[in-house]
């Protein structure tokens, strides 16, 4: 097989671009897209500052590497979950990652925190499924790290199957207000939000994972033990098999609805946000809820206590 | 050849000379899901593989809610 630019041996072949790459032309391939991505979209510019969230993954750290190697101002945020050994893990190549290169790490240790708020600890006590908490966690940390270090952008890692998969979703239970809210970058609803933006949204986990390999970053293979299971992985493999089928599926499924479909459902801004009483963050109600999380995990705690 | 599936961490023995996309499919895997690699190299799925050689299949798949 032969790489679609320079005609040199390939060694990566991508069905939904109808083309394949050796190792220097799929670099810039995916380094272009990348750029395009924040250029078009408007994610952020060389002089702004960009917090970028970093679990040990193949995407953030993939992110990470091809932002600093474009020019950007970027310090990487990882949030320690306290997910047993797979966080002791994530962790370390995480900082093994900002060391080699010389990146400013930003770390917070869920498990380290006065309350031991770690990811497992917390669906225990209040029997949430442990991907809600989490996704709690993960918003409210990002928010307030991206707001409490002056960075007016957060990165994250979502790619074009993390995407297309939550489309899916929200599509198949017609969640409109996650619909209108589907977007490669969200501007902020309030002043102690930041925007937020995705630039691997049109790059596919294939991709992402390929250019890890080529380039070099030992990424966490393992997946989160929470994940098995996960909803989100059922609607990946329906779209892996629409794409085997009939290769560029996933592109053209997230890249229309963005086009053509998520306007329609943007129909306005969000209702006014007030602030947390606890904690200050943007929140519908008296709490955020980050806040109603922790409070919840409290009462539970006190009650075990008073039963036991 | 020794097949190593990541991230399960299984170990797999398959004979014969294969070219790289039949074998990715004789194993039920949809092709584009993980990445084939021999050492430092990735494989495109036109390539050859035979009994002298050892290597990895690297699912690509991430899950859970971000």
């Amino acid at each position: 097989m032969k790489c679609k630019r320079c005609k040199e041996k390939a060694i990566v072949q991508l069905r939904s671009h109808n083309a394949a790459f050796c190792k220097p032309c799929f670099t810039f391939f995916f380094q272009r897209t990348v750029e395009r991505a924040i250029d078009r979209e408007h994610m952020f510019a060389k002089d702004e500052r960009v917090l970028v969230a970093v679990s040990g993954g193949k995407d953030s750290l993939a992110l990470w590497d091809v932002l600093v190697d474009l020019g950007y101002q970027t310090e990487g945020l990882y949030l320690g979950l306290g997910i047993g050994t797979y966080s002791k893990a994530s962790e370390q190549k995480t900082r093994a990652f900002a060391e080699k290169r010389g990146l400013t790490l930003r770390v917070v240790a869920l498990d380290e925190t006065e309350d031991n708020l770690a990811i497992p600890e917390v669906a225990a006590t209040t029997r949430r499924p442990a991907c809600s908490a989490c996704g709690t966690f993960k918003r409210h940390h990002f928010d307030r790290a991206a707001l409490d270090g002056g960075f007016p952008v957060l990165a994250t890692g979502h790619n074009l199957d993390d995407e297309a998969a939550r489309l899916l979703g929200n599509v198949l239970h017609w969640q409109l207000s996650y619909l209108a809210k589907q977007q490669p970058v969200l501007q902020p609803t309030h002043p102690r939000f930041v925007r937020k933006v995705r630039p691997l949204f049109r790059t596919s986990e294939l991709e992402s994972a390929t250019y890890a390999f080529l380039r070099g970053i030992d990424y966490v293979v393992d997946e989160c033990p929470n994940s098995h299971g996960a909803t989100q992985l059922v609607y990946k493999d329906i779209l892996n098999r629409l794409e085997h089928t009939m290769p560029g599926s996933k592109l053209a499924f997230l890249t229309d609805f963005l086009n053509r479909g998520q306007p329609l459902f943007a129909a306005g801004p969000d209702g006014q946000l007030g602030e947390c009483e606890r904690c200050g963050m943007p929140a519908a109600g008296e709490l955020c809820g980050y806040c109603r999380l922790v409070a919840e995990v409290g009462r539970r705690r006190a009650q075990a206590v008073a039963h036991s | 050849m020794q097949i190593r599936l990541e991230p399960q961490g299984k170990q797999i023995t398959v004979s014969g000379r294969k070219r790289v996309g039949d074998l990715v499919q004789s194993l039920g895997i949809l092709a584009g899901t993980v990445m084939v690699i021999r050492g430092d190299e990735l494989l495109t799925d036109d390539e050859f593989v035979d009994d002298t050689d050892s290597i990895e299949l690297r699912a690509v798949i991430s899950g859970g809610v971000a």
